[in-house]
C-alpha cells in the first residue's frame, strides 16, 4: 500500500500544480498542454490511488477520500512535484526531471508481476507519460539551445531545482521492501538510467548539469517544504467545507 | 424479446451497443473504437468489458454509464466491467473508423503502436484530412482531448487535429 501511494501522490499532487497552469500559460497549445499531461496525471492517480485505498489495512478508502481528506504529512510524494510552478521555464524543468524518472519507474512498474494490477496501470502509465517526457525534453532543448535569455534561465531553473533530484533515488524501507518484492524498481540502478537520459538531453540542449549538493529529502516520510501545505488547502477546501457535496 | 437465452441476449446487447457513440467523437462507436472489449454472459447477466483509452479521459465515465444504459435496455441487470490489462491502444481503431476520421477532419493514427517514431511524430508525415497535402506541422502533441494532437496544414493553411498513435 505504501509504495502504490508514493505512485499515485508524485502524480496527484504534479497533477494539481500543473493545472493552476489552466488559462495562464505562454501559449494556447501550452495551456493545452500542461493541462493535458495533468490530466493523464489525474488518471493514474484514480488508478493508483483506488487501488492503495482497496489495501488500507485498517478500512478501505476511497481514491477521492485519499486525495481529499489526508492531511499533508500523510502525503508520501517527492518534494520534487511540489515545488510552486515558478515561470514557464521552471515548471519545464520541474517537468522534465520527474518525467525521466516516472518513466523509468513506470517501465519497471508495468513489466513486475507482483502486483498485476499496478503492473496494468503502469502500463497504460508508461505510453502516457513518453509523450510527457518527450514533450519536456523538446523544451528542455529549446530553452537551452534557444536565446541568452532562454538559456540562462532554464539552466537557473534546474540549478534550482537540482538539490529535489536526489530523493528519487534514496531508498528507504519502502523501497528496499518493495525492490524486493519486486514492485518497485532498484534504485540505485534507476539512476544509472536516469543519469544517461538527462545527460543526453542536457548536452543537446547546452545546459551544463548541476554538481550534486547536499540533497533535500523528507517527501516520502511526509514531511514536505512550506509549498505543499498551501497547494493542499486550495485543493482540498471544497470535500473539507462540504463533506459529501456531489454534483 | 422472447429469447432470453445467454447466447441470444450476448447477441442482442452486442448489436445495442453499435449504436453507442463516443460522447467525443460522434460519429464513432465504442465498437469502432475498440472500447468494447466484450461482452459476456456471467453469474446469470450480461456484462459488457470496456477498456479506457487514456487514464484521466473523462470520456471513459460517460461511455461506461451509456453503455450500462443500452445494455440494460435488453437485459435490466447488466453490469459493466472496466480493464485496464490489456492496455487499450490505436491498433484497435477499425479500419472503417479511420476512414470516417479522415471524413470528420480528423487525421487518423498512422502505423502501429509499436514504432516509437510515430509517438513522437519524429519523421513521419501526417497527410492533412482535409486537402490531403503532406505539407504539414505539428503545432503541439497535445489537443482538444487527450487523445488528440494539434497540426497545421501549410497548403490549405487549415488547423486540424491528429489522433494520435498511442
Amino acid at each position: 500500500m505504501h509504495a502504490l501511494l508514493r505512485l499515485g501522490d508524485d502524480a496527484l499532487v504534479l497533477a494539481q500544480r500543473l493545472g493552476e497552469w489552466c488559462g495562464h500559460a505562454p501559449a494556447l497549445e501550452e495551456d493545452i498542454a500542461l493541462t493535458n499531461i495533468a490530466l493523464d496525471l489525474i488518471g493514474q492517480t484514480q488508478s493508483y490511488l483506488s487501488l492503495a485505498g482497496s489495501l488500507d489495512p485498517d478500512a478501505p478508502k476511497t481514491d477521492d477520500e485519499l486525495a481529499f481528506l489526508r492531511s499533508e504529512n500523510e502525503f508520501k510524494n517527492l518534494l520534487l512535484v511540489e515545488q510552486t510552478n515558478g515561470h514557464f521555464g521552471d515548471t519545464i524543468a520541474r517537468q522534465f526531471l520527474f518525467d525521466q524518472y516516472a518513466l523509468l519507474r513506470a517501465k519497471h512498474v508495468a513489466q513486475q508481476t507482483y502486483d498485476l494490477d499496478a503492473a496494468a496501470i503502469a502500463t497504460k502509465a508508461v505510453k502516457e507519460i513518453r509523450y510527457h517526457a518527450a514533450h519536456s525534453s523538446k523544451w528542455i532543448i529549446r530553452l537551452g539551445d534557444g536565446t541568452s535569455e532562454s538559456h540562462s534561465r532554464i539552466q537557473k531553473s534546474i540549478n534550482d531545482l537540482w538539490a529535489y533530484t536526489g530523493e528519487m533515488f534514496t531508498a528507504d524501507d519502502v523501497d528496499i521492501a518493495g525492490s524486493i518484492a519486486g514492485l518497485l524498481p532498484d534504485l540505485s540502478a534507476l539512476k544509472t538510467q536516469w543519469d544517461i537520459e538527462i545527460d543526453s538531453v542536457l548536452a543537446e540542449a547546452k545546459l551544463v548539469r548541476p554538481q550534486d549538493g547536499a540533497m533535500k529529502t523528507g517527501g516520502r516520510m511526509g514531511i514536505h517544504t512550506e509549498a505543499l501545505g498551501t497547494m493542499l488547502a486550495e485543493m482540498q477546501i471544497l470535500p473539507r467545507t462540504h463533506p459529501g457535496a456531489s454534483w | 424479446m422472447t429469447d432470453r437465452s445467454p447466447s441470444s441476449l450476448v447477441k442482442a446487447v452486442s448489436r445495442q451497443l453499435q449504436d453507442v457513440m463516443d460522447p467525443e467523437l460522434t460519429f464513432l462507436s465504442v465498437v469502432d473504437m475498440g472500447i468494447l472489449r466484450d461482452v459476456n454472459f456471467k453469474n446469470g447477466h450480461i456484462v459488457c468489458v470496456i477498456t479506457p483509452t487514456y487514464s484521466g479521459c473523462p470520456a471513459t465515465e460517460v461511455i461506461s454509464k451509456d453503455v450500462l444504459k443500452a445494455a440494460r435496455e435488453i437485459d435490466p441487470d447488466a453490469e459493466v466491467e472496466v480493464v485496464l490489462s490489456p492496455a487499450w491502444t490505436t491498433d484497435w481503431i477499425s479500419l472503417e473508423a479511420r476512414e470516417k476520421m479522415t471524413a470528420n477532419g480528423i487525421a487518423p493514427p498512422e502505423g502501429s503502436s509499436h514504432d516509437k517514431a510515430f509517438l513522437t511524430g519524429d519523421g513521419h508525415t501526417i497527410p492533412c484530412p482535409i486537402c490531403k497535402s503532406k505539407e504539414t506541422k505539428l503545432i503541439s502533441p497535445f489537443g482538444s482531448t487527450p487523445c488528440k494532437a494539434s497540426f497545421t496544414c501549410n497548403a490549405c493553411l487549415e488547423p486540424f487535429e491528429h489522433f494520435k498513435c498511442f
